[in-house]
């Protein structure tokens, strides 16, 4: 069953002057509890895509279904995590985690316990009552991801997560976020530009290119990757081979783009 | 390497020692630069260096100001001036503040008052006065409308302003979770200006001293700037020099007191 649907999305942004396209015919699907990434490079409109899911920006052409509803219809939770953390440098860890529940008004008691518990499973439990100011890259992330996913979205977009983190603490939130996805069984769409990441983390990679940003091709990852960890996927021989496919398509895609 | 951090702390007393001199060193010349302004003031008008009639001495003014001080009408003209100043700048600064959430609110708002905001931003508030004092009859009510109409419409330019420029993408959290537009000011937009907004409170105890004092000027018959320009037609600089100095010192606190709530509401930033 399609869990997402975008058919023929379009997007333009307007100016005084002009106008970007942004995004054009863009189409797939997403089965539920898939995790899919889109792949490419900056500028191809990953971050309006996502937008667009999220419900933030309309498209200017297209339609997008949610469990076969409209997205205006649709009831569903979408959890979105932006490219940087945006937490608000005014409320405590905690605070800034309850934030959707707030926003939503549910009840604050269940909440709160239930944030502390995440907070405490992914290892913030000495923060919880620090401002954002006082954590690392990888801990405000952390902070983020319980914040999006405290109000139990059905659908995950995640804008880039681990781009402005190290290396080492990019492999470590890889592994805990996938595993995370995984025991609640969230159908999640990942946004990068990291090869690597891509592939170690989904089911299936949307390679997108730039000007207006298409969705050039799509690459399914085996199946023998799926089922291990980010990190275990990465020494794979499979993940090296399809790396391999997936580089000389973007390469390709580069040396057309200079050639036009 | 106790032996170490035992060198250490001794550097840090060091230091420590060193900033503490400095602020001493500072407030003494504060002081000195005080006295010796007081002291300038009353030889050079005992020995007729300045004309004592108009310059007046500290020694007059002070005892102008212990005669005043016990016949009560010190605290009664420093009473109205204070009551107008302070109900002068919280209309004027919430006044900037509603308007300038309701032109944030409303994209139409904003464009259609952008030349008429303009064009009153530019024009002297005072020159307004008596307009305003035909139109309200003299008064309270006349000089403490001049007191917040000189600051509303800087405050709401100022603050609209800062309203825009909040980084999009904290509104796009909240919206991600089905935010209302209240919800999205609430949240984001108004904690995320509090600063700003206290820095207008700042300039604006300021401007609304001046509408008052000009307000007084034009109308009253009491109050600080009432005392002003009576000294002045009386030609009594005694009474003249010891308003000015009771504006300027009530002024100051009125000022600390804003930078102290500044301290408690964004400590935490
Ligand atoms: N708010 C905006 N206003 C105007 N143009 C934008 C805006 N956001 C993005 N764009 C343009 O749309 C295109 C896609 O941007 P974006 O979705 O941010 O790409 P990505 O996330 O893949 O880097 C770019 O050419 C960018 O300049
Ligand atoms: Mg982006």
């Amino acid at each position: 069953m399609s869990f997402l649907h975008l058919d023929h999305v379009s997007y333009h942004y307007f100016y005084k002057k002009g106008y970007t396209k942004a995004l054009e015919n863009v189409s797939f699907t997403v089965p539920e509890g898939s995790f899919i990434s889109l792949l490419g490079p900056s500028g191809c409109g990953k971050t309006t895509l996502l937008s667009i899911i999220a419900g933030i920006l309309e498209p200017s052409e297209g339609t997008i279904q949610l469990e076969e509803k409209p997205l205006e219809a649709s009831k569903l939770d979408i959890g979105y995590m932006l490219q940087q953390d945006y937490l608000f440098p005014w409320k405590t860890i905690l605070e800034n985690v309850l934030m959707g529940p707030k926003i939503q008004k549910m009840q604050k008691r269940a909440m709160k316990e239930k944030a502390i518990k995440l907070l405490e499973d992914i290892g913030l439990s000495k923060v919880i009552d620090s401002y954002p100011q006082s954590l690392s890259g990888g801990m405000r992330q952390r902070a983020a991801l319980v914040r999006t996913l405290l109000t139990d979205p059905k659908l995950l977009l995640l804008d880039e997560p681990f781009s402005a983190l190290d290396f080492q603490t990019k492999l470590k939130l890889e592994d805990l976020v996938s595993g995370l996805l995984k025991e609640f069984n969230k159908t999640s769409v990942l946004v990068t530009h990291d090869i690597g990441e891509a592939i170690a983390m989904s089911d299936k990679i949307f390679l997108m290119k730039a000007n207006p940003g298409e969705i050039h091709e799509v690459f399914e990852v085996p199946i023998e990757i799926r089922n291990l960890t980010p990190f275990q996927a990465r020494k794979h021989l499979k993940y090296q081979q399809l790396f391999d496919r997936v580089w000389e398509e973007l390469n390709s895609l580069e040396s057309q783009t200079v050639s036009r | 390497m106790s032996h170490k951090q035992l060198a250490d702390d001794q550097l840090f007393q060091q230091y420590c020692k060193k900033v503490k001199a400095d602020k001493r060193n500072t407030r003494l010349w504060q002081i000195v630069l005080f006295i010796s302004f007081f002291v300038l003031w009353e030889v050079t008008s005992r020995y007729g260096l300045i004309d004592r009639l108009i310059f007046s001495s500290p020694t007059k003014v002070w005892d102008l100001f212990i005669a005043n001080l016990l016949d009560g009408s010190l605290w009664y003209h420093l009473r109205i001036t204070l009551f107008e100043t302070v109900a002068g700048f919280i209309i004027g600064t919430l006044a900037g503040i509603v308007l300038a959430a309701s032109l944030w609110w409303s994209d139409k708002l904003s464009k259609i008052l952008d030349p008429y905001l303009v064009v009153l931003n530019a024009l002297p508030k005072v020159a307004l006065g008596p307009i305003i004092i035909v139109a309200l009859g003299p008064g309270y009510f006349s000089i403490i409308t001049m007191g917040a109409i000189i600051s509303v419409i800087i405050t709401t330019l100022v603050v609209y302003s800062s309203f825009n420029e909040v980084d999009e993408n904290y509104v796009k959290v909240l919206k991600s979770f089905g935010a209302s537009k209240w919800q999205c000011f609430k949240e984001a937009i108004f904690p995320a200006t509090l600063p700003s907004i206290i820095s207008t409170f700042k300039v604006n105890v300021g401007l609304s001293w001046v509408g008052v004092i000009v307000g007084e000027f034009l109308v009253a018959s009491e109050g600080l700037g009432y005392l002003i320009v009576y000294g002045f037609q009386v030609f009594n600089f005694t009474l003249v020099m010891y308003s000015l100095l009771l504006v300027a010192f009530f002024a100051a606190i009125m000022y600390q007191i804003v930078e102290r709530l500044e301290k408690i509401l964004i400590k935490n930033r």
